[in-house]
């Protein structure tokens, strides 16, 4: 038996190789005989009924095919939750940039101009810009109310909590628009033959989403459809929905073309027309005692979810359930609404609606310390969640929590009060202001409530006869590490080295339905069912007497040659099973919202330049309780990339819109952070006790993203004293906010005590 | 959709890439990098931007670090240009390459050539880089996915392994 553990150790990653000799292959590096080159022809007003399309006579159009709605084969939709959002508009457009024509060409050059001399005519309808405008309702742009999706959460009596309060505190917190900017743009190529259907080659996270979606539109039973997922330049989220988008638009060239189409966008229309963070709004009203401790509250959570319901339903479900923080409210009513807008739908992005709804609640504790004259430390130590107290969806905590280790951690490694101290006094000369801030916060992982259950997730493993293993997920690697991660699993389960195990690239004829790469849900949940399938490999050996209890990895191998001579395939499949004891009601939005979170502290240290007005954070820990660190260098990745991430959505990433349109559409002008904009990114993993996923993992990888935007501007308003309430914080914010004159959208949020 | 160079005539262009005498038929105001990656198949210099912002397209051009979205295939007559399918004869390719498998520098790997081809221009300038340097010598190149701090770790680990030697 080996003695070493493969789980837990960092071993190289699967396709690393490929990746450090440029020999990895994305969807634009590949190019099919015969290929033709497509292009969008999109909206240019948020919302009308489109008019007559008019052709110049200058380009030889019968050069070009040509597809609009009148082509599709199937239903006219993007298949996902509830299919309101068309593949091609038809009639009306309901925000810019939507696809109207697709055009291909055999020369990619050819295309740039063609889709300039497309003019379309539009009879223009009022658009609706702002969550406000879209609540008032004055102007209906989806379904009868322009509300994708409310929910209501309600825990205790809140109402009854005002007059025992000695403070009552309100605060209202915004959160803007984010682009997700992976490096490579979204791309797909497409290749229809009558005989087998369509196969889509494409950039993205969920095969089996993109699958669905193409049934859908090109009216094509499920073996006509093969999706294959091409090593993909980063995702974050921004890859989950909309490939089927822009697979459905290469799968229609193609079928009327009958020759396999490439779309790659190139990145001012990747970030035009494709998904973004949701902007987000949230109110609190908390009921506080006179020690600090939150008696209960209200919080209303709405975020945009643009022209379509897209995934906004499910956003909104994350955020919603993450928005009371790691605190333990006796009682509190959380509404939360999802609203239509004419601009171009938001969508996932690694927190998916946590990031918001968290940086509103991380605030808001800096607030309720102020108001009652306690250290942010305290006001958190104070209501921190313990085992054995309820959440606000009432999921008792089962396991060994412990924030107040996890903060006593993270105050010690950023060595908060002696630095605190230090800048409360060095502040008071200078130009330069210090100051530090806290997050604490949590993640779920795996899909919300009953979502797992409805994926219903299948995963196989498969040893072939030289003895090689190959694990079959539709689970994607897009930087993150599943590949290395989930053979990891595999290898230890059945004993075997790193090398012997190998993982099949996702692709729908080959793989089964082990659900989408998305939720943190891959080691955890995935990782679970690939542990069992390998266990059931080497189970069946054993029953069929080819193996002992104890082998050598050569016995392995012979044993799988000699199976598969005598019995054929050797496979074993897994099926998610959800544990016996889960509750969770769909209605009242009550009961275990994730089988596990993930626990963070983060503390960041800043300082504000009052001469630049420019705020740059000089140090950040991380500390975390995610369980069993499965592979540490990945780990550690996940963490310090979030957390960049993270630092762009509070400082640096601000989506400028005109007429619900993006107009800063490229990386001149959107600004994420470069290597000389980030400070260190100190990580550290504790690991409290030993809950659910193989070996004890639970989800990491959007945990990162939530922390960071609170810690950063709880520290600029203890380096200046002034409260912003509003991401990103650029720097003209800070400059508008020290004018002489207190300006009126970053002013205070309002406070009353009542004793 | 790149942006269209024109419909004039091509001419014939002739410059070194990889060590090899290429000789190409192009628009001149075409891209290095669409002459590279389409003409020329070498597909491990990657797009991100198309306006030299990202630095994924990045090849040494008579040992110079460019974005070779930005540059007319013309500018690089009689150049010598390498790129990433071409450092695997560069002394700093191994230690560079081992590093960042095991620093944790690839994620998803679409900046990585890039980000490659600038760790070895910066240690070929600079080979005992002070955590500064790579801090600047790498701020052409992003990465959405590291935080850029395993990346530092592992151009750091690559500069000790080669000095050894």
């Amino acid at each position: 038996m080996r003695e070493r553990h493969i789980v837990g150790a960092s071993v190289p990653r699967k396709e690393g190789w490929d990746k450090v000799t440029g020999a990895a292959r994305y969807v634009d590096d590949m190019v099919l005989p015969g290929m033709l080159y497509g292009a969008t022809v999109r909206s240019n007003i948020a919302r009308g009924k489109i008019g007559k399309i008019c052709f110049d006579p200058s380009i030889a159009w019968n050069q070009f095919v040509l597809v609009t709605a009148k082509d599709i084969p199937g239903k006219n939709c993007i298949s996902l939750i509830l299919d309101d959002q068309p593949c091609l508009a038809a009639e009306t457009v309901n925000h810019p940039e939507e696809p109207i024509l697709l055009l291909a060409h055999a020369d990619c050059r050819m295309l740039r101009k063609a889709v300039d001399a497309v003019s379309i005519e539009y009879e223009p309808l009022p658009p609706v810009h702002t969550m406000e405008e879209s609540e008032r309702q004055s102007t209906i742009i989806w379904g009868t109310d322009n509300a994708f999706k409310s929910y209501l959460i309600e825990k205790g009596d809140v109402d009854t909590v005002w007059k025992e309060a000695a403070h009552i505190v309100e605060g209202e917190y915004f959160t803007g628009a984010q682009e997700q900017l992976y490096i490579e743009n979204n791309g797909v190529i497409a290749a229809f033959d009558p005989e087998n259907g369509v196969t889509v080659w494409g950039s993205l996270q969920c095969p089996y989403y993109v699958h669905k979606a193409l049934m859908a539109l090109c009216g094509l039973p499920e073996d006509k459809i093969r999706v294959v997922q091409m090593e993909t330049g980063g995702a974050f989220g921004g890859k989950e929905e909309y490939p089927s988008m822009i697979a459905g638009h290469a799968a229609l060239l193609s079928i009327k073309s009958r020759r396999p189409v490439k779309i790659v966008y190139d990145r001012m229309e990747d970030m035009v027309a494709t998904t973004k963070r949701h902007p987000s709004r949230t109110c609190h009203r908390t009921a506080v005692s006179k020690d600090g401790k939150i008696l209960g509250g209200e919080i209303e959570f709405t975020i945009d979810g643009g022209a379509y319901a897209t995934l906004s339903s499910v956003v909104l479900s994350r955020g919603t359930i993450h928005a009371g923080g790691p605190y333990y409210w006796p009682s509190v009513r959380i509404r939360a609404k999802a609203v239509a807008t004419n601009t171009p739908p938001h969508g996932a992005f690694r927190g998916f609606g946590a990031p918001q709804s968290l940086f509103a609640m991380e605030r808001h504790m800096d607030l309720i310390a102020q108001v009652v004259g306690i250290s942010p430390v305290e006001v958190r130590r104070r209501n921190f969640l313990k085992p054995g107290q309820t959440t606000t969806t009432e999921q008792t905590i089962r396991e060994d929590l412990d924030l107040d280790h996890l903060l006593d951690r993270a105050l010690e490694l950023s060595d908060y009060a002696a630095k605190k101290a230090r800048f409360a006094e060095e502040n008071r000369n200078g130009m330069r202001k210090k100051g530090m801030g806290i997050a604490a916060f949590l993640h779920g992982a795996g899909f919300t409530g009953s979502g797992e259950r409805y994926l219903n997730s299948l995963v196989g493993v498969e040893a072939e006869a030289d003895g090689g293993v190959r694990v079959l997920v539709s689970s994607a690697e897009f930087g993150q590490g599943t590949n290395t991660v989930l053979c990891q699993i595999a290898a230890e389960a059945l004993e075997l080295p790193y090398e012997d195990v190998a993982i099949a690239r996702p692709d729908t004829t080959v793989v089964p339905n082990s659900g989408p790469t998305v939720a943190s849900r891959t080691a955890m949940v995935v990782g679970t069912l690939v542990q069992s399938a390998a266990k059931g490999i080497k189970q069946t050996l054993m029953k069929t007497g080819l193996l002992g209890d104890d082998y050598t990895p050569e016995q392995f191998r012979a044993s799988c040659g000699e199976f598969i001579r005598t019995h054929g395939a050797l496979k074993s499949y897994a099926r998610y099973e959800a544990p016996g004891d889960v509750y969770w009601d769909d209605e009242k939005y009550r009961g275990e919202a994730y089988a596990a979170f993930a626990w963070a502290v983060y503390v960041a240290e800043v300082s504000v330049d009052l001469t630049t007005y420019a705020v740059t954070v000089d140090d950040f820990v991380a500390l975390q309780e995610v369980g069993k660190v499965l592979h540490p260098v990945l780990a550690e990745g996940q963490i310090t990339g979030g957390v960049a991430q993270a630092i762009g959505f509070a400082l640096y990433e601000k989506v400028v819109w005109q007429n619900g349109r993006m107009i800063n559409n490229q990386m001149t002008n959107y600004i994420m952070p470069s290597s000389a904009d980030l400070p260190p990114i100190r990580v550290f993993f504790e690991q409290l006790g030993n809950v659910h996923g193989a070996h004890g993992a639970k989800g990491i990888g959007e945990l990162p993203m939530d922390g960071p935007a609170p810690a950063i501007v709880n520290a600029v308003e203890d380096a200046i004293g002034v409260r912003f309430r509003s991401i990103p914080l650029l720097p003209e914010d800070l400059f508008e906010a020290l004018q002489p004159v207190p300006p009126k959208q970053q002013g205070p949020s309002s406070t009353r005590g009542t004793t | 959709m790149n942006p269209s160079p024109g419909t004039g005539a091509k001419c014939q262009l002739l410059f070194t890439v990889n060590g090899e005498a290429r000789k190409v038929l192009a628009h001149p105001m075409e891209r290095l990098l669409d002459v590279l990656r389409n003409d020329l198949a070498l597909s491990g210099t990657k797009e991100g931007c198309g306006e030299g912002e990202c630095g994924s397209c990045s090849v040494l051009l008579d040992g110079m670090l460019v974005n070779s979205c930005l540059v007319p295939v013309a500018q690089a007559t009689g150049a010598s240009i390498v790129t990433i399918e071409g450092m695997s004869a560069h002394a700093l390719m191994i230690p560079l390459q081992e590093a960042f498998l095991a620093c944790g520098g690839a994620q998803c790997g679409i900046c990585t050539p890039g980000m490659i081809l600038a760790a070895a221009h910066l240690l070929e300038k600079t080979p005992e880089p002070a955590p500064a340097d790579i801090r600047e010598g790498l701020a052409g190149n992003l990465c959405r996915c590291t935080g850029y701090q395993q990346i530092f770790e592992a151009v750091a680990m690559a500069a000790r392994r080669k000095v050894r030697k």
